[in-house]
């Protein structure tokens, strides 16, 4: 035998890219990015038929009422808002307030580092507003034809405005307040120490049955 | 001028051996992060824009709602619908799925499912909040109202 007439024992690999390319541009457009994120919200439990609904005790300086009609309009504390991005402050002087604090919001006020103090006795103090952030609520009502857009807003601007408020009470900013990890000791003790005493009451309430103006 | 170039012994073609193994490597990286389309979605999703956003810990916990208008009016009308898996539902028909979602959980699970709602902004309030009553009675009460990030402000 000849040596030079042996057939080459490699295997051809140049279009093993082609091939790799082919899979990559398949992969590439089956992709969807996950756009998983959200405003995250916990429901009330199902009523008790057994039982009636509670009553409401609360003092009507400590509930602030947001609600929103079939033509995107609100009305926040019985007077009508255009801008909804004033919302957040509102309601951040809201919970922070401490009109007449009782022993649990005193302890409250002195846990706040010293320039959430100066805020609150800047804007605070206000006695139409609620007695401390362990009283406060923000109740929030929209008609059946609100739209979706205006809700979302709303409830941001509200949540936006809690976060505000946790995260200066640990020092940080909301959206750092926001992507804490709890399942890192650390971060889930600041998490706690922000939280402590100060409930995210966000009372969404059903729109009427009826639809009207 | 000949006489001073050098006869250069290095070959001029770049080695593409490692060709294919760069685009492996950007395949499985696509393979890898790729989440298959599980449902035809059935209608328009302009989601809202918000900015206090937090993350799904979760997937295999959450259950998807999606509400808006039909992309074809012509089949099914442009009343805002919902529609779970592959079908518009009924109101409620929204139990149901929240049951049948929930069986597919182990039982330590089941209080921890999530629903994630995926709503289009033009849709009411009216049709969101029927859901939600649904949700309560269904005992699922961990809501997520899908949005995309705002970077403004």
């Amino acid at each position: 035998m000849a040596k030079g007439n042996r057939p080459s024992t490699e295997v051809n690999s140049g279009s093993m890219a082609d091939i790799a390319f082919l899979l990559l541009i398949f992969f590439l457009v089956t992709t969807t990015i996950a756009n998983d994120k959200g405003i995250a919200m916990l429901l009330p439990p199902k009523p008790d038929p057994n039982q009636p609904p509670p009553e409401v005790t609360k003092n009507d300086r400590n509930i602030f009422k947001i609600l929103a009609n079939s033509q995107d309009r609100l009305l926040v504390e019985d007077e009508p808002l255009e801008d909804v991005t004033e919302l957040k402050e509102m309601v951040k002087t809201f919970v922070l307030n401490f009109g007449s604090p009782g022993e649990e919001g005193i302890g409250i006020y002195n846990s706040m580092p010293p320039n959430v103090k100066n805020y609150i006795n800047a804007n605070g103090r206000r006695a139409d507003y609620s007695d401390d952030p362990t009283e406060a609520v923000v109740s929030f009502k929209a008609d059946r034809g609100t739209s979706y857009e205006l809700f979302v807003q709303v409830l941001d601007e509200i949540n936006a405005a809690y976060n505000e408020v946790y995260g200066e009470r640990v020092g940080i900013t909301a959206q750092e307040f926001l992507q804490l990890d709890r399942k890192d000791p650390d971060q889930d003790r600041m998490y706690d120490r922000a939280r402590q005493g100060i409930p995210r009451a966000i009372s969404i309430a059903e729109p009427n049955k009826a639809s009207g103006g | 001028m000949a006489k001073f170039k050098k006869k250069t012994n290095t070959s001029n073609d770049i080695p593409t051996a490692a060709l294919p193994d760069i685009i492996f490597m950007l395949l499985f990286f696509f393979m890898v992060t790729t989440v298959m389309r599980e449902t035809d979605i059935m209608v328009k999703q302009q989601l809202p824009r918000a900015t206090q956003l937090s993350k799904l810990e979760r997937k295999s916990l959450v259950s998807y709602i999606y509400i808006g208008e039909p992309k074809k009016p012509e089949l099914f009308g442009s009343e805002p619908k919902i529609q779970v898996n592959d079908v518009f539902v009924n109101v409620d028909d929204i139990i149901l799925f929240v049951n049948q979602e929930k069986d597919k959980l182990s039982e330590a699970e089941r209080d921890q499912i999530t629903m994630s709602m995926k709503v289009d902004i033009e849709a009411k309030m009216g049709l969101v909040s029927d859901v939600q009553q649904e949700l309560r009675e269904a005992n699922a009460r961990k809501l997520l109202y899908s949005s995309i990030q705002r970077i403004d402000r």
